[in-house]
């Protein structure tokens, strides 16, 4: 048996993946946590009479907020089984990433384990954001104050 | 290199200590302490582990009748890096002492060391110490533990166990008659979330060298079990064994299978880890085997030899596996 066929015998065993139901769960689930950053917006500039660049910061803090407790109690990672990319790609998976990390350091102490520890699956974000942004800001910068455009 | 064939190699006392996981499972009654959560009272995964090795070689002594100082040598394994759980645990132990790495395929690699040392009679009794915990292997192989990933399908379950047993060159039922040391086989699966169809390979190369070397047949043996791998392994396997002619192979089974009820747990396709195998020989087999409803059984652990590292520079996953031959006889 070459590698081509054993390969090919071995996908023929392979649990079947359920795409459609992960990509609906994720649209559902995602798509509910934004409703809930729409709730907390109109909340912070209807009820606490914000202005709404406040009220958009104080709503992502919150959600980030809600994620790491969640994380801390355990229920993140079982909820983001099921929900996927519901749960991964908005600003609360980049709270339990941090959360995550810094609780797994907590072991080795304040300044080996949380506070090199709490960057490690986090930094990546942080640093391609940086570069992103700063790809970017130039580029807004050239174009438009420049007048290219 | 032939497969090594023991006369004077007994089981005279075994102990696993498992996690509430393991201990909800289908074998949790045959286990010797059931711990309620992963931390064991410990302030750490890693001391937890240590904790449970512990015991378990206290729980061993203790059947055995005998107090620390009268081991005369000691091997074992983990998965964590500077085999950290056995070595640390090793401290507490006055007896010679070697630390083996085979990733899941550990505790046959242990076992047939130790197996050697006692049938050369270089030593009239060994025990074999492995262990395993789903949280430190997490944090050694993949992400954080609250870290909010969606896992594959294929992914196994870290077992989180002590185990101890405890060799010697005194008769009783249960004897240590073989050990096939297996070759490091790798098809070029690279995928670290599905280890147990990388593992398959090895498995049915060293089944077919043992059958091979040993002249024996499938049908020679009561229970034929694969270390951990997993659901979509086991079946690649027995796929393996149809295609080389093999019909009948209801004696398979497969450690990580049977550790835990797939329908009803949370465990993807399955157990793994170094105390997977060894939990499973003590719980399930060693039982059976007393009870004589078991003669003669091949445990073939399996080991995915993957490092971190190397899956980063997408390099393959070597995988190994050994196989132990247990049998029954008249004490």
């Amino acid at each position: 048996m070459n590698e081509k066929q054993l390969k090919e015998r071995a996908r023929r065993h392979h649990p079947k993946v359920p795409y459609l139901r992960h990509a609906l769960t994720a649209f559902v689930s995602g798509g509910l946590v934004g409703v809930l950053g729409q709730g907390l917006l109109v909340m912070y500039q209807s009820v606490f009479r914000m202005q709404e660049s406040d009220a958009l910061t104080m709503m992502s803090v919150s959600v980030m907020g809600v994620a790491a407790l969640a994380t801390a109690f355990g229920w993140y990672d079982k909820l983001a089984q099921k929900c996927g990319a519901g749960l991964f790609v908005p600003i609360c998976g980049f709270a339990n990433s941090l959360t995550a990390s810094a609780l797994e350091g907590k072991s080795e102490g304040l300044i080996h384990g949380i506070g090199s520890g709490m960057f490690k699956l986090a930094g990546t974000v942080i640093t391609y954001g940086v570069v992103a942004a700063v790809i970017f800001g130039s580029l807004r910068y050239l174009l438009f104050e420049g007048g290219i455009v | 290199m032939r497969s090594m064939r023991f006369e004077r190699v007994f089981v005279r006392a075994s102990a696993a200590c498992v996690g509430p996981m393991e201990g909800a499972g289908p074998l949790g009654k045959h286990f010797d302490h059931v711990s309620a959560d992963l931390y064991d009272g410990e302030d750490s995964f890693e001391k937890a582990e240590i904790a449970w090795v512990k015991r378990a070689c206290d729980r061993t002594l203790r059947k055995a009748g005998m107090v620390p100082s009268q081991l005369e040598g000691a091997i074992g394994g983990d998965l964590m890096n500077q085999l950290l759980a056995t070595h640390y645990f090793a401290r507490s132990l006055s007896a010679p002492f070697i630390g083996v790495y085979a990733a899941c395929a550990t505790s046959s690699l242990a076992m047939g060391m130790a197996a050697l040392c006692i049938e050369q009679q270089q030593t009239r009794n060994m025990l074999v110490v492995t262990s395993s915990h789903n949280a430190t292997a997490e944090r050694q192989y993949r992400f954080p533990n609250e870290y909010g990933v969606q896992k594959k399908e294929t992914t196994t379950t870290t077992v989180s166990a002590g185990t101890g047993v405890l060799l010697s060159d005194a008769r009783t039922q249960i004897q240590v008659s073989g050990c096939t040391l297996g070759r490091i086989i790798d098809w070029h699966f690279s995928d670290a979330s599905d280890m147990g169809t990388a593992m398959a390979p090895a498995a049915f190369d060293t089944l077919m060298r043992h059958l091979s070397l040993t002249k024996t047949s499938l049908s020679d043996y009561d229970q034929i079990l694969t270390g951990d791998l997993s659901a979509a392994g086991f079946a690649l396997f027995k796929d393996l064994l149809k295609q080389q002619g093999y019909a009948s192979l209801e004696m398979l089974d497969d450690c990580g299978l049977l550790i835990y009820d797939r329908s009803r747990q949370p465990v993807f396709c399955g157990g793994s880890g170094s105390a997977c195998a060894m939990c499973v020989t003590i719980a399930h087999v060693f039982e059976q085997m007393r009870t004589g409803q078991l003669d003669r059984v091949l445990v073939i652990a399996t080991g995915a030899l993957l490092s971190p590292v190397a899956t980063f520079q997408k390099q393959s996953i070597p995988c190994i596996a050994h196989a132990i031959e247990y049998r029954r006889r008249e004490a």
